[in-house]
């Protein structure tokens, strides 16, 4: 069985890994914010560190979807020409 | 409903083809303490808790089905290209014969997976103590996991799942105590 190798146009550089590991990383905090306040709803600071941290998410997550293509579908994400949600890589190929 | 995200969690890398250790790992995956269990307990719990909890349970429910992707991930890579000859080696011999490649939901013995493995008491204290035990017995099966394996790689996303169980098993300890409150607050009216 051979991986699927990501197409020409989606080429996982170093570029890619460092971008997608970023969002990890905010995307991260903002789980672990969501289940702290999950038991912790009154907690200010932990809501303003997740509003801050969602905002800087979905600013690296344009960045990301205009090079490398959708994150998210059935809208939440907008959709290239031609349809692209369905290229590689999926995330157990990198 | 839920929507997809396109990455991982947390990345997963592996840096050798070792399908001795996807049987193991396969634990976490179909077996009683792994994260179809895991996913299936709090979504199928959180119809039923009170109003309180709902919403960690559901998040927590919702985290498990990504934890379950980094294990097939583990799984994927660690097997993808082993021939048969390895796959009979590593004691995938049965699980080739049947299923090639693919992955299956059983337990690193081979037994399928059971909806028995959880339970839905409708009893919130109840339910949020079996949360808990599941939790700390991933942690415990995470650590045996990590003692069997070398790889360095592997061993960083399995080192995140083991920490994740940690922090859930102590948002769930968290929820006991705001239901406890609850309860007691009711009493008084």
């Amino acid at each position: 069985m051979t991986e699927k190798q990501p197409s020409k146009q989606n080429e996982t550089t170093q570029a890619y890994y460092t971008l997608l590991e970023q969002i990890q990383a905010l995307d991260f905090v903002l789980v672990e914010l969501t289940l702290y306040l999950g038991t912790h709803p009154e907690d200010s600071q932990a809501i303003q560190q997740f509003n801050t941290t969602s905002l800087q998410s979905n600013q690296l997550k344009q960045q990301y979807q205009q090079l490398y293509g959708p994150l998210y579908q059935f809208g939440a994400s907008p959709s290239g020409t031609p349809w692209n949600w369905k290229d590689a890589p999926w995330p157990w190929q990198v | 409903m839920w929507v997809y995200e396109k990455k991982l969690q947390y990345p997963v890398r592996v840096s050798k083809c070792d399908p001795m250790m996807a049987k193991y790992l396969i634990e976490q995956y179909g077996g009683a303490d792994g994260e179809l269990a895991a996913a299936l307990r709090y979504l199928n719990q959180r119809y039923t808790l009170p109003e309180k909890v709902i919403g960690l349970v559901n998040d927590i429910g919702t985290e498990e089905l990504s934890h379950l992707e980094m294990i097939a991930t583990m799984v994927y890579k660690l097997t993808k290209d082993a021939t048969a000859e390895q796959m009979k080696e590593a004691g995938l011999g049965a699980h080739y014969a049947s299923h090639d490649k693919a992955l299956y939901f059983n337990d690193a013995s081979g037994n399928p997976f059971s909806a028995t493995y959880f339970t839905a008491k409708g009893d919130p204290i109840a339910d949020l103590y079996e949360d808990i035990a599941a939790e700390e017995k991933a942690r415990a099966t995470y650590q045996w996991l990590i003692n069997m394996t070398d790889d360095t790689d592997l061993i960083d996303s399995l080192t995140f799942l083991r920490e994740r169980e940690i922090i859930h098993s102590q948002r769930f300890r968290e929820a006991v105590e705001i239901i406890k409150d609850d309860q007691s607050t009711k009493k008084v009216f």
